[in-house]
Parts: C-alpha cells; structure tokens; sequence
C-alpha cells in the first residue's frame, strides 16, 4: 500500500492532519503547537499542499503515539474553527448516528 | 459442545502470552506500526474509525453458556456493553483498547476462546448451519468436519501466507442455512444413492466486488478423502492466486478465469499426490473428534404437549413466536429456538451484555448449556423441551429477544458500515433500523412471508447485499450516501446473484424505495403464498424497476 507521504496530496479546501491514538484508538488531531487533541476544533489547519504536506510528515514521523495518520477535510465554522468537512468525519467526530446498544456511550 | 483438549488449551495460552508481548513492545515504540499491524491482524485486532475493533471466532458458530458469560464479561468490562455478531457467525467488540487486548485475550481465552485467524490471508473460522446437530433433515452433524478442518487449517504454516482470506462453509442439510455457494470452498454432506456419506465440494463463490456462486468441482467426495482434496484446493490456490492483485487475489477470481474444469483438473493432479498419504483421514481420527461433540441427554418426551397449545390459544403473541421461531427438532419433545437479534430500531447483531447472560441462563435451565450464531446474525437455542417453551418465551420476551419476525421483512442483515468501518462508503445500520421500523406491523411482514433484505456499506459485501432477496449497497457520489438496490439475490441452495434494479438512490429515499418494492411485490405475486424471491423469478425484476421509477 502506497505510504501517505507518497501520495500527492490534492487540496481543494482546508484541512487538517488526523490520526486514531495508538493505545486506545480514540480520534486525534494534530495540534498547531505540534501536539495531538482530540478536539477537531484545536487542529492545526492548512489549507496548502505544501503545508498540509509539511504536517502529515511530522504526524507520520509519531509513530509511537498514532496510528494511521492522514489528511482529512474541514470546514471551517464563523468563528473560524474547524469543523468535520464530510460524513466520515462527522461520524470520527461524533461517534456512530444512532443510539447505542444498552444506551453506553451514547 | 465440543471439548478441547490440553493441546489446544496450550496453543491459545501461548498465543496470548506472545501477542501480550507484542503489544507492549508496540506500545513502547520498539515495534512500529508497519511491523506489528500484520501481528495484530493474526489476532483478530483491526483499527476502525472510533476505536480498535476485536473479532472472536465463534468455530462453527457454537458457544457454551459459559462462554457467552466470558463474552459478555469482555463486553462489559471492557467495551462499552455490547457486542455484535457477525456474518460469519463471530462477534465483534468495537471499543478496546489496544493496551487492554491482551486482558481480553487471557479472559477470552479462560473459556478456551480465541481471535486466531479472524483475520489476514489465511483459512477463517469455518462456518456451518446453526442447527447442526439438531436439524431433523440432516446427514450428520457437520461440525465434526469443520473441527477437522479446524484442527487442521489452525496455524498450518502453508496456509498462512495464502494470496487472500479464505473462507469456508459446511452443511448436512438438503437445505443450505450456512451460506455454503457463497464461499470459497463449500461443502455439502449428503448420502449418494449407495447410501455412503460424503461431500459435495464447491469452490469459488464469493461476494465482495466481484461476486461469483460457488462451482461444484467434485460431485461426490469421500471422507477419507476429505482433508486430502481440500488441501489439494488450497495447494492450487496458493500457487496460482494472483499475489500482485488484491482485487483479483481470491480463489473465486482463479477459478472464474482458469474455468472450474481446469481448476477442477489441476486439484485432482495435485491431489494424486497426497490422497493416499498422511493425509487419508482414519475412521478412528474422526471418531476421536466425534466423540469430543458432548450431545444432550434427551428424556423420551412427546411432540405437542398440552402446555403449548394452551397457551398458543390463550396468547396470540406466543402462538406468533411459536410460528415464527420455533423449527422442529430431531428428537421428539425438543425444538430448534431462533432469537431474534432484530428489535425494532435496533442494530441488526448486536446483543447487550445483560442479553448475552440471559442467553446463557436459559441455555443452562433450557438448551442443555448450548448457543449457536447463525450467518443472518440471530441467536439459537438449539436443544429445547417444547414443555419448556411457554417459560422460554416470557423470559426472551423479558429479554428483548423474542421479536417473532425470523425470516420476514425485518430479519435484516446488516454490516457495521459507516458508523464503525474504516472501509465503508455508507451508513448501513441506519438504514436497517429504518427499515425495522417501516415494516413494524408484524401481520403485514407475516402476510409478506419470507423476505430478506441484506445490507452492505461498502462493496465488500460484509452484510452478503449480492444474495439478499432484496439487496442494498451503499456507494459514495460526490461525498453524499447512495444506496444501489438488487433484486432476487438467495443464499440458500439455489443461491443466485441480484440483479440491479436501477440507478442508485440517495438515503433520504431508500425506506421509500424499499416499501415501493414490496408494495409492487403485493400487486405482482400470483397467490398470497408466492414468495417474494419466486415472484421475482417468475416476472423478473421490470415490473419492479418500472413501479420504483415512476414513483421517484
């Protein structure tokens, strides 16, 4: 399978680096200070393939912290915070759309 | 129930020691991501969008009440109360962490459970009916010969590395509840007209995005010859299987393109060489394995006692589960229970840990300790007294697990999809509830009769969509869900393929859609017993496409 550094990013819009934490799995973003949260709203935003490039090889290189790391869509709300820019993300973001078995997590 | 012995006991103690250590050495930074995600996989651990994902082998689809106890102990304890079972008749926890795994695999393993093989390119769990044992129109139990093969395939260091998964299924019944055409090998146990059992041996069925039913390549196989002519397949398989291809890596695309009389000629050569070696099965190896099956001890009771029938007068509700999901027994007195895991707005599989010790608890008072996972992903009590149903009923009633609707409109099967799967397209599990709900009115989904709808997210066709009477593949256009409907698919001994109804449609209009279908279905069946399935056989899908696509 390709490596995600050899993939040639096409940006369209603004975007942000994701990553699923390596010990439980949970969603994390990459962090302007080069941290990781799991707070989308915290993610570092490029909106660049230079730059969203220049991130995902940083991610990329914490191998020992995330899994898995990849460039995801964002739409950026009014106060100019980012927020999921698809389904998919939606879903990393909020959990599965229905109401869970025996109502844990929900 | 089949008991282990100290061998296999070992074997899994050993691997959870071993992925205990891989996991720490991950966890420390001295392995990474690339080195151990292929460890992980031989331990059943995928990464999904929320979580890690842990699939449990369930062989053959049989768990004792002890077991389902330890499941529903890692699912509480662990995961977040729930667990899902599968197509492939394993369960799925879909929020364990990593650091936690190998506490579930020593848990897991306490009750001699394994995630082994439940994923990588290597021979899966071996599904078969979950009336094994049971059923009164079968040969013979097939799961002594999936324990063969079990036994067999089990950390098999040729079978191991193979050019895709592999996955196979065995029945002993005229009619098909294991899916078996729809695998890469499938198994068939009959008696020939000299009256000697043996095996019908498909090969090359399969779902995914190039779907193919199964090719017999040998008629009549015996059980001598059983392990000889399946590793003979898998020799072939594994020398020939396209390797720079992963969408052309499985068995079913080698024999689509040599031609099941090639493929067909090239075991036969391979296995020239093998049969009457170490691998001719000795009646008194399989007798052994036969006899680690523990079996109920049956009284001597009669069919149709008075309790029943009292009951089924006084109670409609009970007369409707009776007729829904009670199938006859092999023995007189007994019957074959089949709990729905299909409420109302519910994810199609999934059972609460709460459920899953109910479950056990009625095994023990009523099923002689034994549960069975079937491929439509209900539950099964498969040894109970018919005295004993009235009790049962009010307990799976109690319970969440006696919603009478096996086999109808509702009996949906549905792949995690979106919600869970880092590989899917689409939302499945919405749609089933969708669904669940549209068709609620169990006298409309009785009048409908036997009806499946199979659910799918992406094409690799985890929810089985190709053989769904009516079948749903979510697809992805321009970043919004979109859902192609297949008509007339089966699974069963005349399993087919569905044929495509039309363009996709978006998700605001799949339940829509669906109910247009079976409306169409009611003004298009001859008498009210013709099927569905028969109804579509008998006008093709036009009639259909045309009542869909003047209404949207």
């Amino acid at each position: 399978m390709t490596s995600p550094l050899q993939q040639k990013l096409k940006i369209t819009g603004p975007v942000v680096i994701t990553a699923n934490r390596l010990a439980d799995g949970t969603v994390v973003y990459r962090g302007a200070r080069g941290d990781w949260t799991t707070q989308i709203t915290e993610a570092a935003v490029a909106t660049t393939a230079p730059a969203a490039s220049e991130l995902l090889v940083a991610a990329v290189a914490e191998d020992v912290l995330v899994v898995g790391p990849y460039v995801a869509p964002v739409e950026l709300d009014s106060s100019g915070r980012s927020q999921p820019g698809n389904l998919r993300e939606r879903i990393r973001v909020g959990g599965p759309t229905f109401e869970l078995p025996g109502n844990f997590g929900s | 129930m089949y008991i282990y012995d100290t061998f296999d006991r070992t074997l899994v103690n050993e691997r959870v020691a071993e992925f205990r250590d891989q996991v720490a050495r991950r966890l420390s930074g001295e392995l990474t991501e690339d080195e151990f995600k292929p460890l992980r996989l031989m331990n059943g651990v995928y990464l999904q969008l929320h979580a890690y994902m842990l699939r449990v082998a369930l062989p053959y689809g049989t768990l004792s009440s002890e077991q389902m106890r330890v499941v529903a102990q890692v699912a509480r304890r662990y995961d977040r109360g729930y667990g899902h079972f599968t197509t492939r008749q394993n369960i799925q926890f879909n929020w364990i962490r990593l650091s936690d795994m190998p506490d579930v695999l020593a848990d897991l393993a306490s009750a001699e459970l394994h995630a082994m093989q439940t994923s990588g390119n290597c021979v899966r769990n071996i599904t078969s009916d979950q009336w094994a044992g049971a059923a009164p129109d079968e040969v013979e139990d097939p799961r002594i010969w999936a324990e063969v093969l079990r036994q067999h395939s089990t950390l098999h260091p040729e079978f191991l590395f193979l050019p895709r998964k592999f996955k196979i299924a065995i029945t002993a019944s005229a009619h098909d509840r294991a899916a078996i055409k729809v695998h890469d090998i499938g198994l068939r146990l009959y008696r020939n007209e000299a009256g000697e059992a043996g095996f019908e041996v498909s090969v090359g069925g399969g779902l995914g995005r190039t779907p193919f039913i199964g090719k017999v390549i040998r008629p009549f196989l015996a059980k001598r010859d059983f392990l000889s002519y399946i590793e003979a397949i898998l020799r072939v398989y594994n020398q020939y299987g396209r390797r720079d291809n992963i969408y052309k890596a499985r068995i079913k695309i080698l024999v689509h393109e040599l031609g099941a009389e090639c493929f067909a000629r090239e075991v036969e050569a391979e296995w020239r060489t093998i049969k009457d070696g170490a691998l001719a099965l000795d009646p008194a190896v399989v007798a052994d394995i036969a006899a680690r099956f523990r079996y109920p001890r049956y009284e001597p009771l009669a069919d149709d006692p008075p309790e029943v029938a009292v009951l089924r007068r006084a109670e409609p509700r009970f007369a409707a589960w009776l007729a829904n999901s009670v199938a006859n027994h092999k023995v007189a007195g007994y019957a074959i229970v089949t709990l729905s895991l299909k409420p109302e707005g519910g994810p199609p599989g999934d059972a609460t840990a709460e459920q899953m010790d109910a479950v056990a608890d009625l095994a023990d008072r009523f099923s002689f300790g034994e549960i069975r996972v079937g491929h439509e992903q209900n539950l099964v009590l498969p040894h109970v007294a018919q005295h004993d149903l009235p009790e049962i009923w009010r307990a799976l009633d109690r319970n969440g697990l006696a919603t009478p609707n096996v086999g109808l409109v509702s009996d949906i099967i549905a792949c995690p999809g979106l919600d869970y799967c880092s590989l899917a397209n689409a939302r499945s599990i919405p749609v089933a509830q969708e669904l669940t709900r549209r068709f609620r009115n169990l006298d409309l989904a009785r009048d409908l009769g036997r009806l499946h709808i199979n659910i799918s997210g992406c094409i690799n066709a985890c929810g089985h969509h190709h053989v769904g009477h009516i079948g749903i593949l979510g697809v992805e256009k321009n970043g919004e869900e979109f859902y192609q409907i297949t008509l007339g698919g089966r699974a069963d001994e005349r399993a087919q393929l569905g044929e495509l109804l039309g363009p996709a449609v978006p998700y605001a209009q799949v339940a829509d859609v669906i109910e247009d279908i079976v409306a169409a279905y009611l003004d298009l069946r001859e008498r009210p017993d013709e099927l569905f399935i028969d109804t579509v056989a008998r006008v093709g899908i036009e009639p259909f496409k045309e009542h869909v696509y003047a209404v949207h």
